[in-house]
């Protein structure tokens, strides 16, 4: 592709967007050329999709200045956006399941009262459409019945109908087979040689520098590397992407010497609902006295593998051995039989998952636990053994104010968490999983919170931490697991980690023991 | 089972499926774009006592039902207010509209006519009368088909033929217009609705208001055409059955318009079946033929005939969010 | 809801529910006056007949008595996050099940071995009839709401059925059963006080108000001392965090709508073994929907279930002796007046919350507190 279309399509400057606390973009310049597909790289937390979602007008940005094909631009609302040309395909879907393909293009922009005379209209475009485009979809058919690839083309459809001159795409082969991305791809392709402008916000490496002909990375809201691809290598947009310094607040001890297996997994596979493949065979073992860290991109099985670890979801395969017991997909785990056998689970999802926002603190303070003799005796809730029991753990991990009975919801993020940490971590279990143990945490607590877990390593449990932020994984780990379209594509102990290889790992697409011919240093036998 | 029974027995089912019809429509709307509306009892309870009333005081059948339907639809937007606009539980408002209803028409009543909560009876002028009186004594002779076709489907009133007429528009509107889609696709997923553009509320309102002018035409049946009178509580649970069609008719016009003609054929034979002998069962108990509707509509929601269409985001109220 | 600023919690527990109550008075009377009466001839009448009298406040608390159960049965449903419509259905079902034991068993026991088998046959009947609706939600995703209203149906129906073909004393034209014997009676109040010495008029009031107060009180250590109560509300709060952990939501459905039958299921306690002393027709007479309005106004704690159970007793009792005393008045009012409470005490009631939150910020001297530091209290509640 010729540089010669030197037209701006999009031109973000100065971009400053806040969130309460948190920076998700400062001071951001972006520059998009007209007919060309551009990559927005980073990890979680980055500031691409907030920037996005700037320049479709869901949010309005705190300052600086937007261009589109060099005309300045207020982007208050998504039609704004769509009266300009942009056009956008989010993760998840915008579409009526029981409705046919054409009628969710038509909706909102349907061009006569009669749905006939509409009809004729839409589908001679749509035709047109997908003839250029080569993207092709049954018109027809129910959108329940389609494929999730067909379902992307026809959001694609969608925004090209409303007359979409640049297309911005969130994370597209999240949800898509191989196959499937195929497909996609040369879909992109041929929009691009039509002239039209592709945003694809991305952390699939390779995927950028297949299509991309231009690529920003981001990190902690900043744009950190620009260039064309032809410039560029996996490598260099890797260390760009994840590049921080390894061992930042890591604590002096050396390799924990781990102790014996508490719990293995072999072979667990799961399909979710729309078919997609969201683990393919995954093995895990934990021994006592470590911390395992899992690092990757969220969204690439992390989740799930924690449902299925604590019981929340069994799996399509796999066996599970926890402790002496063993468990078939037929006979899972689940969540009152793990906490029997010692595994304890701080959930990601604080607010829907760890506690029950309409409980006060000493209620939830129980929760999972309460039939054990402590908090409960023949059917009935012990209230002052519960109460005594949450200011003891409100002590002893700092939760403020000390307040047993406020109701949950009004604890702030940090505290919250600390409660439910202090609640699984008094039950000393053997196995304890922990999915983003200081997300939406102050900087005070997130040390805190460390130091527990690093103590109940010492005293001889196992954890598992799932975490999107490379520098906690990198801060507690004893061993790193790195994972990637629901599989672990590396492991690596503490001491020989760096960014460069584990921005590598969160690229490949090959697990582990798929890789014979790699020669990723130090894969953990 | 000779001509004249079946005759008889259409005309009675045609009669007492129609009120059932326009209620069910008028849930039909409501419900697909996403509005429970457990309130139809009421709102047709109040309909026919303003139907009722102001075809007392007026003397004029077009008044009657304007004053209907306006009524409807007054409640209709009360039911909007609370939980479209307020997102309030929509279980709860329809309920409340059922009672206030079931008070208010009486208290109304008692005042302005002293009859014990009964408005006067309506003159002949006033109600609707047969389109085509002669229709059903002229085709007497004609063997097998005459009084089916004469008593059976020629001697209603407007209402009855408009109820069956307004299903064929109720799904013209819904499939074939541009509302009709959006209205559709409000009940599934308001989010893209409102991502696409479209006002969710409005939407909801426009719904709301066709239902209420629908529940008005079926409370005017009542008055205007089956009995002369409005008389406390004399919707006796119609706007709950007409719910249960809709839900037997799997949300849909057609199939709505089936049950209703199923439940009205029920509620017609019920009486007759009662000490008759059926082979193999043996005597039917009235009660279990008056059942028969709510049981049905118990065991598709069950999922054991077909699978239940219920609009997704049925009861939910909506929340934009971002 | 969108309040950008909180209600302090005594507001939402105390005042708000005041001010619907207020608003919906205000409507009732509105009405009251367009058609020609006087809210304040009638409102000294009604608190007067329904507390003024000991024969007055008997009927009020009478009529109270199978509110509390069904506002229990209500609340109880409420808290497991289910909205059960069909408590009316269950109360006629348990009421037939009582008359059932007693017709069997009233000339074989004696009171005290009858009286608990009645109240068991009562909530267990009510309980079967809550567990199917509930086992079809559970089981097989259909809306419960939907079920119970159907439910309903299908229970007077099913009465009917049963009374007229099989139940009723032969050669009777009253559709209802032959009086039981006397062991199938529970005592009026005015014979359990006359034990006790006092004198008191007699009227329908009878000792099933103790069991109802009982309830009352089970239902509010079950819900908050017991851990099945726990698990309820944990399942009814978050559906999420009750898989989490390891609280089956099916189960609970179950438990809960099967709780809730039972407790419905005991307004023939009141009506079949308290009053009429055999089985007939429409026994609840719309309790059920009453215990609706009941559970809503006293958001669904059993403390304000039985305070509105006894102000609903109150319009209903007042509302008799204004229809008796004042001409023009009617009971419907009283209906009517029920559907306002309903309708700005349920469906709307956070419709004035902002503008209420709004005043007490102004008023209350503005308890600013700094962004993002709790101030315990001072928050939704």
């Amino acid at each position: 592709m010729t540089d010669s279309s030197s037209a701006v399509a999009v031109r973000m400057a100065g971009i400053n967007k806040r969130f309460g606390a948190v920076l998700a973009n400062a001071d951001v310049n972006l520059r998009v050329l007209s007919g060309t597909v551009h990559g927005l790289v980073g990890e979680n937390g980055a500031g691409k999709s907030t920037l996005m979602s700037v320049l479709y007008g869901f949010y309005g940005a705190d300052s600086g200045s937007i261009e589109v094909f060099g005309q300045p631009a207020r982007i208050r609302n998504a039609n704004e956006a769509i009266a300009l040309g942009l056009g956008m395909v989010h993760q998840h879907f915008m579409l009526v399941d029981t409705l046919s393909a054409i009628e969710n293009v038509m909706l909102g922009a349907e061009p006569h009262v009669l749905l006939r005379r509409a009809d004729a209209v839409v589908r001679a475009k749509l035709d047109q459409l997908m003839a250029s485009t080569g993207l092709r979809v049954s018109l027809d058919a129910l959108v329940g019945d389609l494929s999730v690839g067909d379902r992307q083309r026809l959001e694609i459809l969608k925004a090209l109908y409303r007359g979409a001159r640049i297309l911005i795409l969130d994370e597209p082969t999240a949800v898509l087979t191989p196959q499937e991305t195929e497909q996609l791809f040369d879909v992109l392709a041929r929009l691009r040689e039509q002239g039209t402008t592709i945003i694809l916000i991305t952390h699939k490496l390779k995927e950028v520098m297949r299509l991309c002909d231009h690529v920003t990375v981001m990190r902690g809201g900043k744009v950190v590397h620009e260039c064309p691809i032809a410039q560029a290598s996996i490598a260099q947009l890797a260390e760009a992407m994840v590049g921080r310094k390894v061992n930042i607040g890591r604590q002096g001890d050396a390799l924990a010497t781990a102790g014996e297996v508490v719990l293995q997994a072999k072979g667990l596979a799961l399909r979710d609902a729309m078919k997609v493949t969201r683990l393919h065979g995954l093995d895990l073992t934990l021994r006592a006295g470590e911390i395992v860290g899992v690092a990757g991109v969220a969204g690439n099985g992390q989740s799930e593998l924690l449902e299925l670890l604590s019981g929340l979801r069994a799996p399509d395969a796999g066996h599970l051995q926890l402790g002496n017991e063993g468990f078939e997909p037929g006979r899972w785990l689940d969540p009152r039989r793990a906490r029997h056998l010692g595994l304890a689970h701080v959930p990601e999802d604080r607010h829907a998952r760890a506690m029950v926002m309409d409980f006060a603190a000493w209620e939830s303070a129980v929760l999972g636990y309460e039939e054990q003799p402590a908090y409960s005796r023949a059917g009935w809730m012990l209230h002052r053994r519960m109460r005594e029991a949450t200011a003891a753990l409100m002590e002893r991990f700092d939760v403020r104010p000390r307040d047993v009975s406020l109701g949950s919801a009004k604890f702030s993020g940090g505290n919250q968490q600390k409660l439910v940490l202090a609640r699984e971590i008094g039950q000393a279990p053997r196995v304890l999983l922990v999915g983003q143990p200081t997300r939406g945490v102050d900087i005070g607590a997130i040390e805190f919170i460390h130091a527990q877990l690093r103590a109940l390593r010492d005293a001889g449990c196992a954890l598992l931490v799932v975490s999107s932020e490379l520098d906690e994984i990198l801060a507690l780990s004893d061993r790193v697991l790195v994972m990637n379209e629901g599989r672990i594509t590396g492991e690596l102990p503490i001491a020989e980690c760096n960014e460069a290889k584990i921005g590598l790992l969160m690229c490949m697409t090959e697990s582990a023991s798929e890789r014979q011919a790699q020669t990723v240093e130090g894969a953990a036998a | 089972m000779d001509s004249e029974l079946i005759g008889a027995l259409l005309a009675s089912t045609l009669r007492v499926a129609t009120p059932l019809i326009l209620c069910a429509l008028a849930g039909l709307f409501s419900e697909r774009s996403g509005v429970v509306d457990i309130g139809l009892e009421g709102k047709m309870l109040f309909a026919a006592f303003a139907a009722g009333a102001s075809g007392a005081a007026f003397g004029s059948t077009s008044l009657a039902l304007l004053f209907a339907m306006g009524s409807g639809v007054l409640l209709s937007w009360l039911h909007g207010f609370a939980c479209v606009s307020h997102r309030g539980d929509q279980v709860v408002s329809g309920v409340a509209i059922n009672i206030l209803a079931l008070g208010l028409t009486v208290v109304l009543g008692l005042a302005w006519f002293h009859q014990g909560g009964q408005t006067p009876p309506l003159s002949n002028q006033v109600r609707l009368q047969s389109i085509w009186p002669g229709a059903a004594a002229a085709l007497q002779g004609i063997p097998f088909i005459g009084p089916v076709l004469g008593d059976g489907l020629l001697s209603h009133n407007a209402l009855v033929y408009a109820a069956v007429l307004l299903v064929g528009v109720a799904w013209w509107t819904l499939y074939r217009t541009r509302f009709g889609l959006r209205l559709r696709a409000v009940g599934e997923n308001p989010h893209m609705v409102d991502a696409a553009g479209v006002s969710v509320i409005r939407l909801r309102y426009a719904a709301l208001t066709l239902n209420g002018l629908l529940c008005g035409l079926a409370g005017s049946y009542l008055v205007l055409a089956q009995s002369a009178a409005f008389a406390p509580n004399m919707t006796a649970g119609r706007g709950f059955m007409a719910l249960a069609a809709l839900i037997f008719g799997n949300w849909r016009p057609v199939p709505a318009l089936f049950a209703c003609l199923l439940f009205g054929f029920l509620d017609a034979t019920a009486i007759r079946l009662q000490g008759v002998s059926l082979p193999g069962i043996g005597e039917v108990p009235v009660q279990a033929v008056q059942a028969l509707p709510y049981l049905l509509t118990v065991i598709l929601l069950a999922g054991f005939i077909g699978k239940p269409a219920m609009p997704r985001a049925l009861g939910r109220p909506y929340l934009k969010e971002r | 809801m969108n309040s950008s600023l909180p209600l302090p919690r005594w507001a939402d527990v105390l005042l708000m529910p005041i001010l619907n109550l207020v608003i919906a008075l205000a409507a009732a009377a509105i009405v009251v006056m367009l058609v020609g009466q006087s809210p304040s001839a009638v409102m000294p009448v009604l608190v007067k007949g329904a507390f003024g009298s000991a024969r007055g406040l008997s009927y009020t608390m009478y009529y109270a008595t199978s509110f509390i159960f069904t506002g229990l049965a209500v609340a109880v449903a409420f808290h497991g996050g289910l909205f059960n419509i069909g408590a009316e259905g269950q109360a006629t079902i348990g009421g037939l099940g009582t008359g059932l034991v007693a017709m069997w068993l009233s000339h074989k026991l004696p009171a005290p071995v009858l009286l608990p088998l009645m109240l068991l046959g009562g909530a267990l009947f009510g309980m079967a009839w809550a567990a199917v609706p509930a086992y079809l939600q559970a089981y097989r995703g259909s809306h419960v709401v939907i079920t119970t209203i159907m439910f309903n149906f299908l229970a007077s129906t099913l009465l009917v059925y049963l009374l007229v073909n099989h139940l009723k004393s032969a050669g009777d034209m009253a559709i209802e059963t032959a009086p039981f014997g006397p062991a199938a009676h529970l005592p009026g109040m005015h014979e359990a006080l006359a034990w006790l010495g006092i004198e008191w008029p007699s009227s329908p009031l009878n000792i099933s108000l103790i069991l109802a107060l009982l309830a009352a009180a089970g239902v509010y250590a079950m819900l908050w001392h017991s851990r099945a109560g726990y698990r309820l509300r944990a399942v009814g709060s978050s559906e999420g965090a009750a898989a989490y952990a390891g609280i089956n939501p099916k189960h609970q459905v179950i438990i809960a709508m099967g709780l809730s039958g039972a407790l419905a299921g005991m307004v023939g306690m009141n009506e079949i073994a308290g009053v009429n002393g055999k089985l007939l027709l429409d026994f609840v007479g719309g309790a059920g929907f009453t215990g609706i309005a009941v559970a809503v106004m006293g958001r669904n704690h059993p403390v304000g279930i039985v305070l509105a159970s006894v102000l609903f007793g109150a319009l209903f009792q007042g509302g008799a002796e204004v229809a008796f005393d004042v001409p023009g008045f009617s009971r419907d009012m009283v209906v009517m007046l029920q559907g306002f409470i309903v309708l700005f005490s349920g469906a709307m009631a956070y419709v004035i919350a902002p503008w209420v939150a709004v005043a007490l910020h102004r008023f209350g001297g503005g308890r600013r507190t700094a962004q993002g530091a709790k101030v315990p209290g001072a928050s939704l509640g």
